[in-house]
This record gives structure tokens, C-alpha cells and sequence, in this order.
């Protein structure tokens, strides 16, 4: 792992340099400080709340352990809020 | 109507008399918003006062810095929860933004807000029935809130949405009921529940909606922004029930001229 080169990618806004390899579960995880499992689900069980689009598409959870993140990509990151 | 007539509490009437949307039965005609609270506790504490079982949520991006999770705290409390699709102006917005909230708070439930501009926060017509339409067909259950034009609420309902909420005046005015009116149009000619969204200032204005026929309330700045949030949040919980179970009870009608309702017969006759 350590001569891996790395990634850069805007997440919500903000540059982000990841390791490259990284998919968007990985991403999660690391954002939420959560471990999760291959199916997106934290691995503490319990409920995330968030939600990933990577370059205005939505990225259902199932499908985050199998989507690569390359460089230039642009990921939204969502969540709850108070509003409405 | 099958409405309960005694004189328990507001809990025990609303529970009795359930707000039905979408085949679900919930136990409280208040639905809350959750904009506009300093702090996550005061929030907490007025939506255990409002007693309301549904509760919107805006979508927005994560922050790691946040403290504490609104999502959480309506897991916690039982309150179910009702994404929005706020600060979107079109249809195409909306459509991601439903996506987002369903994949993340999995609920194909959705309150969609397409909004014309930032000035009056209007809803934008023919964005809000193109998203409509596209939702629909996505499986969404719509919760469309829209402006309070009886036509556009019939298209709505037509184009599948499973609940019409048109606004009483913009979003945080407090302005009330501007056009009693037409909401008692868009109610007459409903076969979906009418929820009143946005303009409501304080407790009557609410009571007010239910006497017109709603079927609900939805509010949040009346409650959050009030000097006492938690005491505002009750007096609309009794609102509800009061304006629902007066909206059923056959008022009187109004009259020109007075009308006694002591006898004129039997006076005491003083020389």
C-alpha cells in the first residue's frame, strides 16, 4: 500500500485526495468514520443516513463496494437536515 | 364520521381519528418541520410537544463537523420521517435530490418543493407537475406542495401525487390563510388528503385550516422561530384536534341580525 499513488476528486465542493483503488464505499467510510459492511450497511448495525451521487447520478448502497472512484470525479455526500 | 364526541384529551381524540395518507395511519394531524431550531434538543423537546408522527427533513451535504444526527433523533423518537426536496428549482433538481433522500433515509416518501425564485419561494407550477410526473413513475409517493390554485391541486392529484399541500401564504410569513377560499375549493373537489403547508402563524391559523377541511398541518417556523417553541407546538397539537373536531360538528350559520338564546317568554315583570 505504501508506494500506491492517490487520487484526487472533489467531494461535495472540497478537494479529496483517496488512495487509488478507492471506491465509493471506501470514500464513505472514511468520511462517516464508520466501518461498513460489503452491502453499505454500517458493520455496527444500526442506520447510515446517507446517501452518495458521483457525477449526478445516484450510487445505490448496494452498488458502492463495486463502484471505482477515478480521478475527477465529483461526489455529493447526503444527509438528513433540519428544513421543511 | 365516526369522530369521537367525549371530552378525553387531544391525544386520545387524534388517536381515534387517525390522519390515513398512503394507506398509513398516523396518529397525529400535525405534521412538523424541522427548520429553523437553534439547536437539536430544542427541536426534540417541541416535537415531543406537538405530538406529531411525521416529520420533514431537508437534504443536504454531509458534514463531518455537525453535531448530532436529526435523523437519529427521529429514529429515536418513533417520528417518521418525510424528505424534502427543498431549495430546488426544477424538476430535474427534485428528482435527484427524491433519489438521494430515498436511498439514504429509505422512504419512497417525499415532500416535493420545486420553488420559482428565492424572493417568494412560490412553487413553480410547471416544474412541480413535471416532477410530479417523473416521481411517480420512479415509485415515489408524492406529497406535492403547491400553490393554493384549485386547478393545479386537481392536476396534481391526477398526475398520481398522494396528497396535495397547497400553501396558506409563503413559506415563513406567518401571514395565515390568505385565501380560505380556494382551499375550501381544493378540499371539495380532493379524493387524496389536502395537508395546509406554509403561512401558518399561530395556533388559529391552524384550527382555521382544519375547519376548512384539511385533513392536516404542516408547519414549522410557527413552532421553531416562537419565543417559546415547546408551548407553541402544544397549542397547535389541541389546534388540530379542536379545528378538526369543529369542522365535523355542523357550525351555525352566520346571521344578519341577532339571534337570543334566552326565552323572551317567562320574564320576571318589574313595576
Amino acid at each position: 500500500m505504501s508506494t500506491t499513488s492517490t487520487l484526487a476528486l472533489t467531494v461535495n465542493g472540497e478537494r479529496r485526495d483517496l488512495a487509488a483503488g478507492s471506491s465509493v464505499l471506501d470514500l464513505v467510510s472514511s468520511a462517516l468514520g464508520r466501518d461498513l459492511g460489503p452491502d453499505g450497511r454500517p458493520a455496527d448495525g444500526g442506520r447510515l443516513g446517507v446517501a452518495v451521487a458521483l457525477n449526478s447520478e445516484v450510487v445505490p448502497r448496494i452498488r458502492w463496494a463495486s463502484t471505482p472512484l477515478a480521478a475527477g470525479d465529483a461526489v455529493e455526500l447526503v444527509t438528513a437536515m433540519q428544513g421543511g | 364520521m365516526g369522530l369521537p364526541t367525549d371530552h378525553r384529551g387531544a391525544d386520545a381524540l387524534a388517536v381515534e381519528d387517525p390522519f390515513v395518507v398512503d394507506g398509513v395511519a398516523l396518529g397525529s394531524r400535525l405534521i412538523m418541520g424541522t427548520g429553523g431550531a437553534p439547536s437539536l434538543d430544542g427541536l426534540g423537546d417541541a416535537l415531543d410537544a406537538s405530538g406529531t408522527e411525521l416529520t420533514t427533513v431537508a437534504m443536504r451535504r454531509f458534514s463531518a463537523a455537525e453535531q448530532g444526527s436529526l435523523f437519529q433523533l427521529l429514529l429515536d423518537k418513533g417520528i417518521r420521517v418525510l424528505p424534502n426536496t427543498a431549495g430546488c428549482f426544477t424538476a430535474r433538481d427534485a428528482v435527484l435530490t427524491a433519489e438521494l433522500a430515498r436511498e439514504a433515509l429509505e422512504t419512497d416518501w417525499v415532500k416535493l418543493e420545486v420553488i420559482a425564485d428565492e424572493t417568494t419561494l412560490l412553487p413553480d407550477p410547471i416544474e412541480l407537475a413535471d416532477a410530479t410526473e417523473q416521481l411517480v413513475s420512479r415509485g415515489f409517493k408524492v406529497f406535492a406542495y403547491t400553490n393554493d390554485d384549485p386547478v393545479l391541486a386537481r392536476r396534481l392529484e391526477q398526475l398520481g401525487a398522494v396528497a396535495v399541500m397547497p400553501l396558506g401564504a409563503p413559506i415563513g410569513t406567518g401571514l395565515g390563510i390568505l385565501n380560505p377560499h380556494n382551499i375550501e375549493l381544493i378540499v371539495a373537489r380532493a379524493g387524496v388528503p389536502v395537508v395546509l403547508d406554509a403561512g401558518i402563524g399561530t395556533a388559529s391559523d391552524a384550527a382555521l385550516a382544519m375547519e376548512l377541511g384539511c385533513d392536516a398541518v404542516l408547519l414549522a417556523s410557527a413552532v421553531t422561530r416562537a419565543q417559546d417553541p415547546v408551548r407553541m407546538a402544544a397549542a397547535f397539537r389541541h389546534a388540530v384536534v379542536a379545528g378538526r373536531l369543529a369542522a365535523h360538528a355542523g357550525r351555525i350559520p352566520r346571521r344578519e341580525h341577532a339571534l337570543a338564546s334566552s326565552p323572551m317568554e317567562g320574564r320576571a315583570q318589574f313595576l
